[in-house]
């Protein structure tokens, strides 16, 4: 460790009241216990004057044990490669806790879900309604409390009064649309309030897709809550087990074999190969640019069939598990990907110069839905959206999981911000996964590929990924006997989600459909 | 372009041939199908409108994979139609989440008669992993009437079109 980071940490553990060698020397995690009133100053010394990212808030119900719930913060400083997760406990008789939503912009929706699903009020919240249960949820029925039945049926109640945000005003009117879209997409309810054609304000109701997967998680072995994670967003399978599975072997203390490791480097980046080339695919779709469209999307479809060759399923699920990965790839499928990768990137680069050259394509997305840097520190952006407004943030460079401290690659990002940055960053990301994936093949050995989880003990943990959407945090605790206890599951679209209005605005309505396809957010995985 | 073009030359046909259950000649089964469809619907195409009720989005990532250049679903003369109004088929995924609900209802009240109902993929069928949540109101045929069922997590391009092709038989004769 350089003498910089050890001073650095040095300041951090004596702001956070903690004995100076509170770190070894390769963790890159900090834990610390506050109390709620000591808790908004620091946080506001931590994210204004060491540029802390709020990452997550999450709380668990621990009232049989301590009279209490708990609250767990946990926030990134990214140039410093340093996770900070500050615990705190709210007594169950008072059930409120400050918010730190008026200094951590960020703040505000995880303080509304705690609130939402665990009763406990954030006092001082600026706009404390409702995120993804809707108005014909009972009240006083808190899902993620340990005394909720998770089988029981909600029974509907009469609608509360609507809680979007009217825009009013001479020739302002409100175009409403979904929850069922026009394609074939996922469900969510968008508000837009315009005049004319560009618009003012966009109100967005998701929840749609609310499947309980947190609560579900709760009281399963980790094997099959593996299967759960694999279920939050489908298009980021592996990424979300990936980070599920870290989770738990960190709480197993188990090393998983380097060649395990090296396998979930190239299966998760054959994942972003084929969610990159759909969202390169889907910018042309929507700009009716369907020639290189078309061309994208067989490429992609040929990625999808690789992987049902190799693992035997199309979205790779089923292929990781804690301890390792169950599948193996032979010498002779080792050439094939070779192979096909020179192939990929033969048939991709002359598709990639077509866009440039389309004058139609390149004129609609340029300048569009700009996403200001300021707009995604606050709000906590991640992946791509976030690379693309000149932050530079990436987990596999930053806090480097599995095999990726072995690999050397570039993380892209650009300044600009507009829809054309984040292809472009996109189109670079693509580039670097397949020479991720060759590095990677060169360091397959022979080694077994799992190992074994005898029993887990009690604790708690965090697994991490960088999937193609962005940076997937699970916080996994594990009770007495082995099973889940709590899991918080941070998904790239639940910070993305609240940074969308912002590129809308002052944009004209039918470049909405290409913001969002810029996006490419996960409605799913928002919800869980 | 030409680079691109030279590329497809030597690339050939991308779309594959669709085995059907008596494994003819993909010609063959395509053009009897083309034909039973303008039989069935009188010249028109069979329209489908897709509802995610819940899903994970890997059966959309494999719906909207029909459309790819490597499967082709329009050859067949089926297309996916923007609004319930318009369509003959409702394809729908997810285990039926409790906040989709209404919606769902609302939808396949506003498909015209006959129209046919798909349970698209493991969770539509038996809400698959997600089954029991307080979350989730489904399987699909306790909300409304299934017609067919395509199992999967998620079924695979192939084994929707198969399925799509299937239930040709079921409508009634224009």
């Amino acid at each position: 460790m350089s003498d910089s980071k050890k001073y650095f940490i040095a300041r951090i553990c004596s702001l956070l009241k903690l004995p100076a060698n509170s770190l070894s020397a390769n963790e890159n995690e900090i834990s610390a216990f506050l109390p709620l009133h000591e808790l908004p100053l620091i946080v506001k010394r931590l994210c204004q004057m060491e540029e802390a990212r709020c990452v997550f808030i999450g709380a668990t119900d621990d009232r049989k044990n301590s009279k209490s719930f708990g609250l767990q913060y946990l926030f990134s400083i990214d140039k410093e490669s340093l996770l900070i997760l500050l615990r705190s406990k709210v007594p169950d008789h008072s059930l409120k806790f400050p918010s730190i939503a008026v200094q951590v912009a960020a703040a505000a929706a995880f303080e509304q879900e705690i609130w939402e699903f665990f009763g406990i009020t954030p006092e001082g919240h600026p706009n404390l309604k409702n995120l993804l249960l809707h108005e014909d949820w009972p009240s006083e029925t808190f899902p993620l409390r340990k005394d909720f039945d998770p089988h029981q049926k909600i029974k509907r109640v009469e609608k509360k009064s609507s809680n979007f945000l009217q825009v009013t005003g001479e020739g302002v009117f409100e175009i409403p649309v979904g929850p069922v879209h026009a394609g074939i997409i996922e469900p969510g309810h968008f508000r837009f309030s315009v005049a004319g054609e560009p618009v003012i304000h966009l109100e967005i109701q998701l929840g749609f897709t609310h499947k309980g997967i947190e609560k579900l998680a709760e009281g399963k072995t980790v094997l099959e809550a593996a299967a759960l994670a694999e279920r939050i967003s489908g298009d980021a399978s592996f990424a979300h087990s990936m980070a599920f599975c870290q989770a738990v072997e960190k709480i197993a203390k188990v090393t998983v074999p380097k060649k395990a490791q090296v396998l979930r480097v190239i299966f998760s980046e054959m994942e972003r190969l084929y969610n990159h080339l759909g969202d390169i695919a889907g910018i042309a779709t929507d700009v009716g640019f369907s020639f290189g469209a078309a061309q994208m999307l067989r490429l992609r479809e040929l990625i999808l069939q690789k992987n049902d060759r190799f693992t035997g399923h199309r979205l790779l699920r089923g292929v990781n598990i804690p301890g390792g990965v169950l599948c193996d790839l032979t010498a002779e499928i080792k050439n094939e990907l070779r192979s096909f990768l020179n192939l990929l990137l033969d048939q991709y680069a002359p598709v990639e110069h077509l866009y440039f050259e389309t004058d139609s394509l390149m004129d609609r997305i340029e300048g569009t839905g700009i996403v200001l840097e300021k707009v995604v520190r606050d709000l906590t952006g991640v992946g791509p959206v976030a690379r693309a407004s000149n932050v530079k943030i990436d987990l596999r460079q930053d806090f480097p999981y599995a095999d990726y401290p072995n690999l050397k690659f570039e993380v892209a990002f650009r300044k600009e911000g507009d829809v054309a940055a984040r292809m472009l960053v996109k189109m670079a990301e693509f580039k670097e996964a397949v020479s991720i994936i060759f590095q990677a093949l060169d360091h397959l050995t022979d080694e077994p590929l799992v190992v074994n989880i005898q029993s887990l003990p009690e604790g708690s943990a965090l697994g991490w990924a960088e999937s193609a959407r962005g940076e997937i945090f699970h916080w996994l605790r594990i009770g007495r006997d082995g099973k889940v206890e709590r899991l918080k599951i941070k998904s790239p679209s639940f910070s993305n989600w609240r940074i969308l209005p912002w590129a809308v605005q002052g944009n004209i309505v039918p470049d909405f459909p290409l913001i969002n396809k810029s996006f490419n957010l996960s409605y799913s995985g928002n919800d869980r | 372009m030409f680079e691109i073009i030279k590329i497809n030359l030597k690339t050939g046909r991308a779309t594959i041939p669709i085995q059907a259950k008596n494994k003819e000649e993909f010609s063959v089964v395509g053009n009897e199908l083309k034909n039973k469809i303008k039989q069935l619907l009188g010249g028109r195409s069979l329209h489908i409108r897709q509802i995610d009720a819940g899903s994970c989005n890997g059966c959309e990532l494999e719906i909207s994979a029909l459309s790819n250049p490597i499967y082709d679903i329009e050859r067949f003369g089926i297309h996916f139609v923007a609004s319930p109004r318009h369509a003959d088929v409702l394809l729908v995924t997810g285990p039926i989440t409790r906040q989709m609900e209404p919606a769902l209802i609302k939808t396949y009240e506003a498909t015209p008669e006959p129209r046919i109902v798909i349970a698209t993929g493991d969770c539509a069928i038996n809400c698959g992993v997600y089954a029991n949540s307080y979350a989730v109101s489904g399987p699909l045929n306790t909300i409304i009437p299934v017609d067919v069922n395509i199992p999967g997590c998620p079924p695979s391009p192939t084994a929707i079109l198969q399925a799509l092709l299937s239930i040709l038989d079921r409508l009634p004769k224009k």
